[in-house]
């Protein structure tokens, strides 16, 4: 259970955590660090997975309390695989992504949770959403949330190129998260990282040893 | 206090307001939740700043001066309430300026880090001030000294800070190399403060920077129109 901060300005809820999604030509990369932590001073689990997969190509990225992440992300996977077999085809992105924001918005006063997602679909290929306290629901090509992330707005704001190679982005995403986490005393462990291509799933684990190293540090 | 002056959210402001006839700003402190930022180079120093000033949401100044002149060779950059570091400074500038006569010599960088830490620490309940000292002298060449709240005094080779700085920790640490040269010193801050006024409301305006060697202060703006752009906005 992590210790919450409410910042009503830019960020949304505060928590311990980093966690992002970017689109490259062809996929996604979503990633997030790996440390649960019990108010900043004791780290719950070093090896926590914040990385959640909602569908055979969508996965998720939870921010804010542990609990109501894990409520939220387990009805939304019954939704969506309902959704689905109704459907007889594979959801759309931004489907997940709205049941994510129906249940945040909707339960908006007792829940502090919110939401990365990112799939690739048949529809419109590759996508990032982000859901965040309140239920809102906006599709971004780069996003970055918790509170590791505001460290690195600068680094993803001047690095992120649209159209980027698998690689590029790879190499992009494990270094804000390296950044970030050598930062914020409530991110920490290994980076976990998925990429999302039409053919297919990839998950990437860089463990601490292996995170890139900047000079500051 | 710190909430009082530059973090209070939105809501709490409105409510504060006694009187609805006049907006919320006019009873609230003015803050320079800012950014700034300051680098050693081999040589010299650069130092940067955005130039808003807000009094609640309200800019009261959207073109001031952060990077405060302390001696010849000499600056500080200044965060947080404006009236406490304006006072600060003014100190400062009166002792250095005593201390360098006395001495007949060009005071030291570090003289000048001390004496801002000596006020901001003794009256370090009084005051929201976080400062960052940045100079040339013959001794030790370039230096930068953080002061922040509470009144630490660390040199650093690199620092930032103001509300804007956590933006572009990230970036600093992936773009920061040692020895590098002034005009790369120049460019890094320019990008790192627009970066962080992009991001952070209570900073922005116009890029301030200068550079500071033995041969003694070059300033410089950057305009809005001119500050680099990124592909994520």
């Amino acid at each position: 259970m992590e210790k919450r901060s409410v910042d009503s300005r830019v960020r949304g809820v505060s928590t311990g955590t980093t966690i992002l999604a970017a689109t490259f030509d062809g996929g996604v990369v979503i990633g997030s660090d790996s440390r649960a932590s019990i108010g900043g001073e004791y780290v719950s689990s070093k090896t926590i997975n914040k990385v959640v997969q909602v569908h055979d190509q969508i996965f998720c990225c939870m921010a804010g309390s542990l609990a109501d992440a894990q409520a939220v992300t387990k009805a939304a996977k019954f939704h969506l695989s309902f959704h689905s077999v109704q459907m007889e085809t594979p959801p759309l992105v931004i489907a997940a992504a709205s049941v994510l924001q129906e249940l945040c918005y909707n339960n908006k006063e007792e829940l502090q949770a919110g939401f990365i997602t990112a799939g690739w679909d048949r529809k419109k290929g590759p996508q990032v959403y982000v859901v965040p306290l309140g239920g809102m629901l906006v599709g971004q090509p780069v996003t970055i949330g918790g509170s590791g992330s505001t460290y690195i707005y600068g680094y993803v704001d001047a690095k992120y190129k649209p159209n980027m190679s698998r690689e590029e982005c790879l190499q992009f995403a494990t270094n804000a998260l390296a950044l970030a986490m050598g930062r914020d005393n409530v991110s920490g462990g290994v980076a976990h990282l998925v990429v999302i291509t039409e053919t297919g799933v990839e998950h990437v684990v860089v463990p601490g040893n292996k995170l890139p190293k900047f000079h500051n540090e | 206090k710190m909430a009082a002056a530059t973090m209070s959210p939105y809501f709490g402001q409105q409510m504060s307001s006694k009187n609805d006839l006049v907006p919320a700003w006019t009873s609230q402190e003015v803050s320079t939740g800012t950014t700034i930022m300051a680098l050693e180079y081999d040589g010299g120093v650069v130092i940067g700043a955005d130039s808003r000033t807000t009094t609640g949401a309200y800019i009261a100044n959207r073109v001031t001066d952060k990077l405060t002149p302390i001696h010849d060779r000499i600056f500080c950059c200044r965060s947080g309430s404006a009236a406490d570091t304006q006072a600060i400074a003014d100190v400062v500038t009166y002792q250095l300026g005593f201390h360098s006569i006395e001495l007949d010599e060009p005071p030291l960088v570090e003289t000048a880090a001390n004496l801002f830490r000596a006020s901001c620490y003794r009256y370090r309940e009084e005051l929201t001030a976080g400062i960052l000292v940045a100079g040339w002298d013959r001794r030790k060449g370039g230096q930068v000294y953080c002061v922040p709240i509470g009144g630490m005094l660390v040199r650093q080779p690199v620092s930032v800070g103001g509300s804007g700085s956590s933006y572009i920790y990230g970036f600093m640490d992936s773009n920061y190399k040692p020895n590098m040269t002034k005009d790369q010193c120049l460019e890094l801050t320019a990008a790192a403060v627009s970066l962080a006024m992009e991001r952070d409301g209570s900073s922005g305006g116009v890029v301030r920077l200068a550079s500071i060697s033995k041969d003694g202060v070059e300033r410089r703006v950057i305009l809005g129109n001119q500050l680099p752009k990124y592909s994520t906005h």
